[in-house]
């Protein structure tokens, strides 16, 4: 069975927006609940951590520009380089790799 | 009426450099909209209604899947719960008397980066404020998805695989200065580093969809984060906390 992809959209769309909305327009007292505060707390740690790898390592044409854009980003953050450095920094290591494979192979 | 004046001049004023990041990294997502098989209109409806990158891509491996309805909507709760929390404390923020309209507005242009300085202002949050920098990040962010699709077609192939890691350096940008700051954070990563890559080499899993993987270890680690280590309140979503250089009304 294949999807329709403006069917998907808008319900990412309807989620995402109702996500977002409903806390704002109903509750209207602070969240008490520890473990429901920590679960948010450390949910987009590790949704995004789980996204970043492997996958870091599959998505360039090398999985070794990969492993090297991983380590130069990490080591540039941990230094306190902005998001915009970061990303630009890993690109680059990614094309400075594949260009030069060709030469070291 | 000169006050909402105001606070929309300065929401479009913060909201610039905002933009400019968004456009960036946009692109990038649009190359992985591109893959999933979205067209530039497409990309742009599903940037300019979700606008959200970790819920985004996530939607994109969902429909790369050609996975049930049902588990986007699953998949997106989990992505985007984090906005939950930040329409929570935005609430508190709000005048009480503040109509539903105001808040169904300023909760549907809720990101991280808006979230951010608008949580960062004191006092009485005016919603004009949040509509100026939607104004000006949310088409920076469809339009950045709209051209990222029309480019990959465009662009030669080293590139394309050179920018297909923007998007993971903005996460490292996210997840690294938290583990450094908090080291139960930095176990949280490196747990979920690890635990990703081995479910990424279960062969019984193949079947799972990289987007239900990822909605299924995030329940799972959190969850069992939370319930080992119980976060302290300074963990920056602590709406009492008074922040400097907000007012600006």
């Amino acid at each position: 069975m294949t999807h329709n992809i403006y069917l998907y959209i808008l319900v990412a769309a309807a989620v995402s927006f109702l996500i977002r909305v409903l806390p704002l327009t109903l509750i209207r007292r602070k969240i008490k609940n520890p473990f429901i505060r920590s679960f948010l707390y450390y949910v987009p740690y590790v949704t995004l951590s789980v996204m970043t790898f492997p996958a870091i390592i599959t998505a360039p044409k090398l999985p070794l520009a990969g492993i090297l854009a991983l380590t130069a980003g990490v080591a540039a953050a941990w230094k306190g380089v902005n998001m915009m450095g970061i990303a630009a920094l890993c690109c680059a290591v990614v094309f400075i790799c594949e260009m030069a494979a060709p030469y070291l192979m | 009426m000169n006050r909402n004046k105001n606070a929309f001049t300065n929401g479009i004023r913060d909201g610039i450099p905002i933009a400019l990041g968004y456009f960036a990294v946009a692109f990038s997502l649009g190359i992985v909209a591109k893959k999933a098989g979205l067209n530039p209109f497409q990309g742009f409806l599903s940037s300019f209604l979700n606008h959200a990158s970790a819920g985004e891509y996530a939607e994109f491996t969902v429909i790369m899947a050609n996975a049930p309805y049902i588990e986007m909507a699953f998949v997106i709760l989990i992505t985007n719960i984090r906005y939950m929390l930040m329409s929570c404390a935005l609430s508190q923020r709000f005048d009480p008397g503040t109509s539903n309209a105001h808040r169904l507005l300023v909760g549907f242009g809720i990101t991280d980066e808006i979230f951010g300085i608008s949580i960062g202002r004191i006092g009485a949050l005016n919603p004009y404020y949040n509509y100026g920098a939607m104004a000006i990040a949310l088409p920076g962010w469809s339009l950045g998805t709209a051209l990222g699709i029309v480019a990959g077609n465009i662009l030669p192939a080293s590139i394309v695989s050179a920018l297909s890691v923007a998007l993971y350096g903005m996460f490292i940008a996210i997840i690294i200065p938290a583990s450094r700051t908090d080291k139960i954070v930095g176990g949280v990563v490196i747990a979920s580093f690890l635990a990703s890559f081995a479910v990424s080499k279960i062969p019984q899993l193949d079947r799972m969809s990289d987007s239900m993987k990822i909605s299924l270890l995030t329940v799972i680690i959190a969850g069992a984060a939370a319930a080992l280590f119980p976060s302290k309140d300074d963990d920056g979503f602590d709406i009492d906390k008074k922040e400097e250089g907000g007012s600006r009304i």
